[in-house]
Parts: structure tokens; sequence; C-alpha cells
């Protein structure tokens, strides 16, 4: 056992994937002398040299097309996006070539490509540095999206993804990149595309991911000195999602919240809600409620304490879950 | 051999008239027989298009993007590879899927809408027809920066046209290509029109010299001449292979058909252009060249085309028998890996689709 960060353990995961196979490369903006923003790529470079550690040109797109290229070179690209806010110049790469090949090649191509994004608030930054872009790309037929919320799984899911034949979309939660906890290396985790049940709860099922994760545990923990019994999952898997898993903490309890940064109108919260509505109907005892960002733009940072979920707008669901 | 008849910046080999000239810096040394070869080529993809062109027409195609007039180009570049080269397509490369040994029905089943591109792209080291403009450049680049990885002696050529030089994806796989001197060819074929767009609206400069800001070398290369695109793909395809880095060559040529089979160019260009260029044709001038140094006889004109009648009339009917896929094809390779969501999909669909089953 080892105690790292979120960040470490991605950084340790990745070193691990690296030496388990010589065609996995890790490319993007700084990612190799500076070990990137966060340094979650920190001294792969000079382990691995410059051929397989890149640092790449300032081109989005061109980050994601030329990893689709190296792919079907038979390597397996680990791309950094430096921030959620700029993703989207490779939106058309990841969601109209690297998504759809597979299948428009009949299965004869794979495109085993990670790419990492650290995703989410509550850091205080600029604008286009916290956002939430996930369902854009859940949205897309072809990819795998997944989140981390922890060290442990951010240390499993990171070579799991990189070990995956099918393109993955890989959020980490950039407030919990300095996160610690123990992790050993070289144990196996949940399959990728598992939800965790993070916490028992008889009274009520919140389903949450990446960053979200460890308020909801929090949350659960305050209302537990209210005589609440609230159960917590770490979806994980965002697409696709392991309904079972959800289906039976909702079945136990009768009640469910959606916990999510990304703005509620249209989010995941929205997709969760219909299937559990149409998995336990007869055991629901209230409405599938959501909690999450608003239907604005992410706001100036001295906002943002506002705009994002906390502790207390969560119990605020859990009270008026209860209300039915 | 006589002089060139054309500006020195256009490399030509062959002139219109089918007369060689000679080029300081490109020359091309063919035996009789690759010469009646490169004729073939050229004269069957020219029928493999006019027959999809008609099929198109009678409905049995949904769509179809002519290369007429750019034979010469396709065949010329796709001529230039080695084995080990890879090749990416637009959705018009019909020509240089013809050199790569791609079956031109899985082309047509692309356009008839069976899939999206039938044939293995490793096998023919042809990749996929991209449909979204200049996307593949990007590809063909970390292709290319695949094979530096390798250690192989091998180079990406990538196709694009006028219009692609103007999208983002382009200028990053310049840059991509430049700084990790990648070994890849970018070869834009130039023929004149982006849609209704003319070059004008794409360029205020020559595309082949857009390269140098790039830092490498820009080529334009007479596109309807197959020797001079044979000999200017082939040098700069060498090039690459040993190690220096990236060319764009740019074969100016001409759509001389509509954008695709939707497409109506009288309503944004003159019959006048046209029928310059038709003086221009890519394969009369090889005719005329055969001919006139006697290395070819009427014998030989009749067999080709007794060849590309006999491919057209077997491309027609074995399209007309391709059968729809299963629906539940939809679900296939949509993930390389199980995936509980489609398969989920794929069993309630069937348990939807077996409903019908015996109904009348």
């Amino acid at each position: 056992m080892t105690t790292l960060t979120l960040a470490k353990a991605l950084n340790e995961g990745l070193r691990a994937a690296m030496d388990a196979d010589s065609k996995v490369l890790v490319m993007g903006e700084d990612v190799g002398k500076l070990g990137g923003v966060f340094r979650v790529t920190d001294g792969l470079q000079k382990d691995f040299g410059e051929d397989r550690v890149i640092d790449t040109p300032l081109a989005e797109s061109g980050i994601i097309g030329t990893a689709i290229g190296l792919a079907l070179r038979g390597y397996r690209p680990v791309c950094e996006i430096q921030f959620d806010g700029f993703v989207f110049p490779a939106a058309d790469q990841i969601i109209t070539q690297l998504a759809k090949m597979p299948l428009r090649s009949l299965g004869k191509l794979k495109l085993p490509v990670v790419v990492r994004i650290p995703c989410g608030g509550g850091i205080g930054a600029v604008e286009h540095h916290s956002e939430s872009p996930e369902t854009y790309f859940t949205h897309t037929a072809g990819l795998r999206v997944v989140a981390c919320s922890n060290p442990v799984d951010a240390y499993t899911m990171i070579q799991d993804a990189v070990r995956c034949d099918d393109p993955v979309v890989f959020f980490e939660p950039k407030r919990r990149y300095w996160d610690k906890a123990d992790v050993e290396f070289g144990a196996p985790g949940l399959p990728l595309d598992r939800a965790r049940v993070a916490r028992e709860g008889d009274d009520v099922t919140l389903v949450a991911y990446g960053p979200m994760v460890k308020t909801c545990l929090e949350a659960a923990a305050a209302a537990e000195e209210d005589g609440r019994s609230v159960g917590v999952i770490d979806l994980r898997s965002l697409n696709p999602l392991d309904m079972p898993v959800v289906r039976d903490a909702v079945n136990r309890t009768g009640r469910c919240v959606v916990v999510h940064e990304a703005p509620v109108f249209n989010g995941l919260g929205g997709e969760i809600a219909a299937r559990v509505t149409e998995q336990c109907f007869y055991r629901l005892e209230a409405p599938v409620l959501r909690v999450g960002g608003f239907s604005t733009p992410y706001p100036p940072s001295r906002l943002e304490d506002h705009y994002l979920p906390d502790l207390d707008r969560i119990l605020e669901a859990v009270d008026r879950v209860f209300g039915y | 051999m006589t002089a060139p008849t054309t500006p020195p910046e256009l490399v030509q080999l062959l002139t219109p008239e089918g007369e060689r000239v000679e080029h300081p810096d490109y020359d091309i040394d063919l035996t009789a027989e690759e010469i009646r070869s490169l004729y073939r080529d050229l004269v069957l993809v020219r029928r493999v298009d006019l027959e999809a062109v008609a099929l198109q027409r009678q409905g049995e195609l949904g769509l179809w993007a002519s290369l007429l007039g750019q034979e010469a180009a396709q065949v010329g570049s796709g001529r230039a590879m080695t084995d080990a080269d890879m090749a990416f397509p637009t959705y018009r490369e019909h020509g240089v899927a013809w050199c790569r040994g791609v079956d031109p029905l899985h082309l047509l089943g692309l356009f008839r809408g069976v899939n999206h591109g039938g044939w293995d792209p490793i096998e023919h080291n042809f990749h996929l027809y991209t449909i979204v403009i200049g996307s593949q450049t990007l590809h063909a680049v970390g292709y290319a920066m695949g094979i530096q990885r390798d250690g192989a002696e091998a180079a990406s050529l990538v196709y694009f046209g006028d219009g692609a030089t103007s999208q983002g994806d382009v200028n990053e796989a310049f840059i991509w290509a430049s700084v990790f001197n990648a070994p890849v060819v970018f070869f834009c074929q130039n023929n004149q029109w982006a849609i209704s767009e003319p070059l004008e609206k794409q360029s205020k400069i020559p595309l082949y010299k857009r390269a140098s800001g790039f830092g490498f070398p820009g080529i334009r290369v007479d596109g309807n001449d197959v020797f001079a695109c044979l000999a200017v793909t082939r040098a700069a395809l060498r090039n690459a292979r040993e190690g220096n880095g990236p060319t764009l060559v740019e074969a100016f040529t001409y759509r001389m058909g509509a954008h695709t089979t939707s497409d109506d160019p009288t309503r944004y260009r003159v019959a006048d252009e046209l029928e310059a260029w038709k003086l221009k044709d890519p394969i009369e001038r090889v005719k005329a060249y055969l001919f006139r140094n006697q290395l070819a006889d009427q014998e030989f004109f009749d067999k080709i085309e007794a060849e590309a009648d006999q491919l057209g009339r077997d491309l027609r009917a074995r399209c007309l028998a391709l059968a729809d896929p299963q629906p539940g094809a939809m679900f296939d390779h949509v993930y390389a890996e199980p995936h509980a969501l489609v398969d989920e999909e794929r069993e309630q669909f069937t348990t939807y689709m077996s409903g019908f089953e015996g109904a009348q």
C-alpha cells in the first residue's frame, strides 16, 4: 500500500500501462518536460523518451486526429486535453472520426485511444477551466465515457482504459487531484463499465460520479446524524451505465437523487431518472430528483460555490424526496 | 522531346497533345508495357465512374461523387505507392482505390447505403473514405508518426481537395508533419471547384506555395498528366521514406462533372470553362502518345474498351445483386468489446422485430 494523490495514482497507472505495452503512447500539450499542468504525466518522458511521451503542437484537433492515425498503425495513444473547456476544437475528431471508425470499417479497425480530460470546477479558475462536458460524449455512440472519483479507482481505471480496444473518454475530477488514499500497486479494480456502491444506505440513494462522489459521501454522513440512511453510488462508467447496480439500490430505498456538476437540463441525471423510473416504477416512493449546475454558462469563480452542488443543496434535495 | 509548353511552375511531362516534354527536376522512365498499363487504369476507372453515375441516375445509388477529369491525378499518384505505403482518401478517390486493389463494388456499396465502406483498410493499405472535409490529413500524419516509430520504410499519402486547404485540420496536419518531420505526402487535387466555390474563395496564392510557410516543399503538377503525377508523387514518397519529411503536391486538374450527382454546376460555372478543360483530357493525351510512338495499335485500344464494357456490365450486375444488410446489423461493431447499452437495445429490437414474423 502506498498513499497517493489522485494525480499521482493516475501517473502510476499510466506508468504501469506503458511498462506493460510498448505501444502505449502519451501525447498532449505540455505532457513531456513539464509533466502536464497538473503533473499527471510527471517524469514519464524522462523514463520513456520523447517518442513515447510526445509534447504536441498546441492544437486539440491535431492531438486527437494524429492519435487516430497512430492507433491505425497499432499504437495505443493516451491523449491529454489540458482543460475541459478546450476539448471542443477536438470534438469533430472525437465524435465524427474516433467514435465511428470501428463501425464504419465493419469492425476491421480498432481505435484504442484514451482521451483524458480534467473536468469540473471548484478550483477558482478562469472561464473555460471548470466545465463538465461529459454529456456531449455520452450522447455519442462508439465512445465509452468514464469518470474516476478517487485515487484507488484512478489507478486501475486508467490502466483498464488503456487496455480497452474501444475509444475511452476519461474524465478526471480536477479539484480531487490532490485527494489522497492508499493504493495497492498491481491490484485489479472493478471492470471499467461497473458502478461501485460507495456507501450502503436504506432510505435514499444518491447517484454521482467524478468530483460529486466525495460531496455526496459528505452529505450522506451529515444526513446520518439526522437519522437518515443515505446510500451513494459512484457510477464510474457514464456510457454504458451500470443500471443493475443503480436499480438494486433504488429498489431497496425507493428514493433516488442524481447529482452532477453539469447543468441539470439534458444532463446525465435526466437519463438516469428516466431509466430508474422505467426499472423501479413500483418501488419508487417519490420522483427521481436531480441536483446539478444551472442553465447558465459556468459563472466567474467568485460565484462558483453557488453554482456547484454542495452538501446543503444535496441535503435539501434529500429532504424534498422525503416530502412525497 | 520538346521544350515545355507550360509555365515552369507546373510540372508537366506529357502535353495535352500527347507530346513528351522535359522538366529539369522530374523525369520518368516508363516501359511501353507500363504506359499501356497506366492507360488501361485510366480507361477502366473512368468506366467505373460512368457506370456509377448511371446507376445513381437509375435510382440504384443514393449518391455518387464523380472523379471525371481527375483520373490521371489519381492513377498517377496511386501507382506511385509501394505496397507498404498507406493511402488516406476523401470520398472521390475511386481511381486510387482501383490502384490499391479495392473492388469497385465496395465503393458502390457505400453510395448505395449498404454499409459505410466494406473494404478492409489494412489489407489494401487504403483507408476508409472520409466525408468530412480534411479530417483524414491528421490521420495520415499520425499514421506516418507510427511509421517513424516502427522504423519502417513506408510513407502516408493523403488526398484532399482545394476546398479542404481552408480547414483547420489540414493546416494542423501541415504543422504536425513539419515539426515531427513525418513521412507523409499531401496530395491536393485542385479541381478548381469546392462544390460551387471557385479557388479564389479559398486562397489568394497558389496552393502549393502554402507549404513554404509550414516549412516543407510544395510543388504543382499537371494533374491531367499521369506521367508527371506519377513522377512527382514517386519522388515525394521516396523523399518521405528516406526521412526528409513531408511534401505538398498540388495536382492542377479539373472536376469535369458535378460535385456529386446531387449538384448542378450549370448554376455557377460557364460551359466554356468545361470545353477548355476537355482539350486537356487526361486519357486522350496518353492515347495520342501511345499511337504516335507506335506503342499500341488499334487492337490494343479495342481490347481495353471491351474490357471496360465488361467491367461496367459486371459491376452493374453485382451492384444490383447487393443485398440490404439485416436490420440488426446496425448494432454490430459499434464497440469492439461488449457494451451493455448496445446489447440491451439489440435485444429489444430483435424482440420487437420478431413480433412481425408470420404477420401478413
